[in-house]
């Protein structure tokens, strides 16, 4: 029943070529569809970049979300959503090793990049950054000129490009933001407004051209407009890259992404500790219609959360 | 039971203007400013006085002549010369040393390994240890067991050690306003933890680790009693020419004249806190300069 | 879609420029952290510089003598090696010192932290900061020629008054230098508590007082208290103000208008002398040291203590 319930979609992915009328909940810039209702997403990934095998994940002796089996697959949006302290954040964050930089973090189950084991001894963690990006919560642009935050990662990482001019105008084109800073790369990056200021975080992390971008709520601080700008841009990032997006947005993973992973918390009897829970892992279509989980479907439809 | 309880309209006032108790209330706040302005009254006065007495000394012969046995001959030209001798090789050896100290502190240092932690308890406790008990360390192991003698080299490298843990301290308050949020979008971008403490932490902390180092500086041009043990001369008619000289410095030429019982003697000592002071200034003044000129908001 | 945007490599294991990488930045690990161990070396350096003379000393005179003696002539030909005049002695200007700085450094804490606006803090704190830059023999100026001539002219107490060097003036003074030490460090320990608890009792119709006594100061009375004992250690490490001010000669006597010789008075004393190396009066010199080091540092790791608990209380 799953895909005949769906349109068809246009199979060659592209999107914006055609203006179709905006799902009641998106912002007026989408004049485009719902990315899950609006291309064919097989069952199970083609290719899958990160494979997330019985994952959990402790602060110390204390499980900070369990029971992650992911796979996350080449140029699909993959959204993980959850009530606000079922560790999705956490989990995002073992996908590139930023957890290692909090003392006491550690990892169990394997998390595997393309076959490689991502906490193998012989990976380097900045290697593994280098090739998953991450775009945060709070756009946080380095107190410098717009020019040099998109530079900053080229250069630190030793890329070796021919000229970083041609590097920064595409990474800030992808993101969107091309028009509006061309006539100001010099000017410093703190007066651009809260929205600009996430695109350029985002043109920051790509200009080193990772394989995976990784975001983490990343417009929760930004107005609806600056949003619609922003799911626009990953949709058309999704083009080129592999993203995976924390949201607490529901609609907003049900807008852009072709997978939805849902987290939940639970109550430990013997601590009385919340700790997270990855409950179920799916095309966003289903998750969103027809969930297997009764406390996906609690949550989707409102009774929690 | 019931019966003795008074309806409520009774029992409770609704006047809600009242004097009742504001006198206490009043005395109390006049104690706390009263505590304040004593403080400050004695600042004042210190100054004042200080100022008054050295008035028939404030003079170019004050800052050009080399101490003497005649009051009026006498001058403090040695003993500034020294003090700025002392406090830029102290500056030299504190300033690579705090910083470094710092940086592994707030950024490299695991929290929970034993000797991390035991570092941290002794750089605070070091903070609190008297300045004369530095002195004695210069003099048992810098001066005699090390052999380097009452130098300038023995009182920098005494004050720098002095100064050590306060630059420290401060640094690493300096670095820790610096918001996390700019270290993980560095990390994020495949930045090593060296590139983003040369890049970002260290450039965006230096003038809050600059205002420390000034203010603990000033700290150590002040500080008479560790240089007290390591034979700053009082009688110093020379100034150094290397860091193997012997010395003195404005507090030991002020200590020494003040101990004198003529009255002129104090006034020259009243004049060389003067000068003391007015090299306090200075240096005060560029730290809130560069405090005031650097001072970002997240 | 065209050709594979991604031409790298998506190998991620490790290469030569990440083992040499490794190396360099292993090193600057290595300085940084020598630079951190200074600090212990320091703290070793005072131990063993305090305790060979110490040991040496104690050879040559009885603990039991040194701790209990009431006469300290350790210069003269017939030495007698009684600390306890220069105990006594820094007991006596530590009180005085206390006396002053205690209630008024917690008046100013109080006020700045539950009273004064953000603009009177804005004047405060500075001037304070002034206060606690002063360098120490300014100090001793001022109590030798400013406090003591004004206590000679006032005196209206039974008694002759203060003598030209004596215990009084030189601890109100350094009281008033210790006034910022009280007043910064007890007012982050009430900065530190939360203001839901102030809020509570303003709505159960305390007065600002009421709220200050009865919440704010217990709240901070830990913090208070390691402020207390920081500012004991100041007073009694203090050097060149008594050295100024309170007298060189020992007096086993809790009369302050007497001039008497605190342990640190004897010390900066003893090494304006020069002492040959190994000589009984440099050994005498590390004694009274050692002592005032593990008085000071028993008083500055009890304080630590309690600063770290009010932090983890409301952190």
């Amino acid at each position: 029943m799953s895909d005949a319930d769906e349109p068809m979609a246009d199979p060659s992915h592209e999107l914006a070529d055609q203006d179709r009328p905006a799902a009641a909940e998106a912002p007026p810039l989408a004049g485009r569809i719902p990315r899950a209702t609006g291309r064919t997403v097989p069952d199970a990934p083609e290719e899958i970049v990160i494979n997330v095998a019985d994952v959990a994940i402790y602060y110390g002796s204390f499980c900070a979300v369990g029971g992650l089996t992911v796979q996350f697959g080449r140029r699909e949006i993959t959204a993980l959503i959850g009530p606000s302290g079922c560790g999705k954040s956490t989990a995002l964050r073992a996908f590139n090793r930023m957890n290692d930089l909090i003392p006491g973090a550690r990892l169990t189950g394997s998390v595997s990049y393309r076959g490689q084991d991502l906490y193998g001894p012989r990976v380097d963690p900045i290697t593994v950054r280098r090739r998953i990006g991450m775009v945060f919560q709070k756009p946080n642009p380095f107190p410098k000129s717009i020019y040099d935050n998109v530079a900053y990662g080229p250069r630190v990482t030793g890329m070796k490009v021919p000229n970083m001019d041609d590097v920064v105008e595409e990474a800030l084109t992808s993101a969107a933001l091309w028009d509006e800073v061309k006539d100001k790369l010099r000017q410093h990056a703190f007066g651009l407004s809260g929205g600009q200021q996430q695109r350029l975080c985002i043109a920051r992390t790509i200009a080193v051209r990772p394989d995976v971008v990784l975001m983490d709520e990343p417009c929760s601080a930004l107005d609806p407009i600056s949003t619609a700008k922003i799911e626009y841009m990953m949709t058309e990032l999704a083009d080129e890259y592999t993203i995976i997006i924390v949201t607490h947005n529901m609609q907003q993973a049900a807008r852009i992404s072709d997978r939805t992973a849902f987290f939940t918390t639970e109550v430990d009897d013997a601590t009385g500790r919340r700790s997270g829970l990855m409950v179920e892992f799916d095309r966003t279509a289903k998750i969103f219609s027809t969930p297997s989980d009764q406390r996906t479907e609690d949550y989707i439809s409102g009774k929690f959360g | 039971m019931t019966a003795e309880v008074e309806p409520p309209g009774r029992s409770v006032e609704y006047q809600i203007e009242t004097v009742r108790g504001s006198i206490r209330d009043a005395t109390f706040r006049l104690a706390m400013f009263f505590s304040i302005g004593v403080a400050i009254a004695a600042l004042g006065t210190l100054l004042v006085q200080v100022f008054v007495d050295a008035l028939p000394r404030l003079n170019l012969d004050l800052l050009t002549q080399f101490p003497a046995s005649l009051p009026a001959l006498a001058g403090a030209r040695s003993a500034i010369i020294g003090s700025i001798w002392v406090i830029g090789a102290t500056a030299l050896f504190t300033i690579p040393l705090g910083v470094a100290a710092a940086i592994y502190m707030e950024v490299f240092a695991d929290p929970r390994r034993w000797y991390n932690r035991m570092i941290e308890v002794n750089i605070q406790n070091l903070a609190a240890v008297p300045s004369i008990v530095y002195g004695i360390l210069g003099l048992g192991l810098l001066a005699r067991a090390a052999h380097l003698g009452q130098t300038v080299l023995t009182a920098a490298l005494t004050l720098t050690l002095l100064v050590l843990p306060v630059v420290i301290i401060v640094s690493r308050e300096a670095m820790r306003a610096i918001p996390s949020s700019i270290r993980d979008a560095s990390l994020a971008l495949g930045a090593t933890e060296q590139q983003t403490v040369w890049r970002h932490t260290l450039p965006l902390a230096v003038p809050g680790i600059a205002t420390g180092i000034i203010l603990a500086l000033s700290r150590a041009i002040g500080e008479a009693a560790p240089l007290l043990l390591l034979g700053g001369l009082a009688y110093v008619t020379f100034t150094p020419t290397g860091l193997d000289s012997r010395f003195t410095v404005l507090p030991i030429q002020i200590f020494n004249w003040v101990s004198r019982p003529q009255e002129e003697f104090r006034t020259l000592a009243a004049a060389a806190i003067v000068v003391l002071l007015a090299l306090l200034l200075v240096m005060n003044s560029i730290a809130i300069l560069i405090r005031n000129h650097y001072r970002r908001t997240w | 879609m065209a050709a594979d945007p991604h031409d790298f490599d998506v190998s991620m294991a490790t290469g030569i420029g990440w083992s040499s990488r490794r190396l360099r930045e292993g090193l600057v690990r290595r300085v940084l952290m020598a630079a951190a161990l200074l600090s212990v070396a320091t703290t070793i350096g005072i131990v063993v510089a305090l305790a060979v003379p110490t040991v040496q000393f104690f050879t040559r005179v009885s603990p039991v003598e040194f701790l209990t003696g009431t006469e300290w002539t350790p210069l003269f030909a017939s030495p007698h090696f009684g600390v306890l005049p220069l105990v006594t002695a820094t007991a006596v200007t530590t009180f005085w010192a206390l006396l002053v700085a205690l209630p008024l450094g917690l008046g100013c804490a109080a006020y700045l932290s539950e009273y004064a606006g953000r603009r009177t803090r804005k004047i405060f704190k500075p001037l304070l900061e002034i206060l606690a830059g002063v360098p120490t023999v300014v100090y001793g100026f001022f109590a030798l020629t400013f406090l003591t001539p004004l206590l000679r002219d006032i005196w209206i107490l039974p008694g002759k008054g203060p003598q030209i060097y004596n215990a009084l003036s030189a601890g109100l003074v350094m009281g008033i230098m210790i006034i910022p030490t009280v007043a910064s460090l007890s007012e982050d320990a009430m900065s530190a508590v939360p203001d839901d608890l102030r809020a509570g009792a303003r709505a159960l119709g305390s007065t600002a007082r009421q709220v200050t006594t009865r919440v704010t100061i217990p709240a901070a009375l830990s913090g208070i208290i390691a402020a207390t004992m920081l500012a004991v250690s100041r007073a009694v490490g203090e050097t060149m103000i008594v050295a100024v001010a309170a007298g060189g000669t020992a007096n086993l006597s809790l009369d302050p208008t007497e001039p008497m010789q605190t342990m640190t008075a004897f010390i900066a004393a003893a090494a304006l002398g020069d002492q040959p190396t190994g000589s009984i009066g440099y050994q005498t010199l590390f004694a009274v040291g050692s002592l005032l080091f593990v008085i000071t540092l028993i008083m500055n790791i009890v304080s630590i203590r309690l600063v770290r608990r009010y932090r983890e209380v409301y952190e």
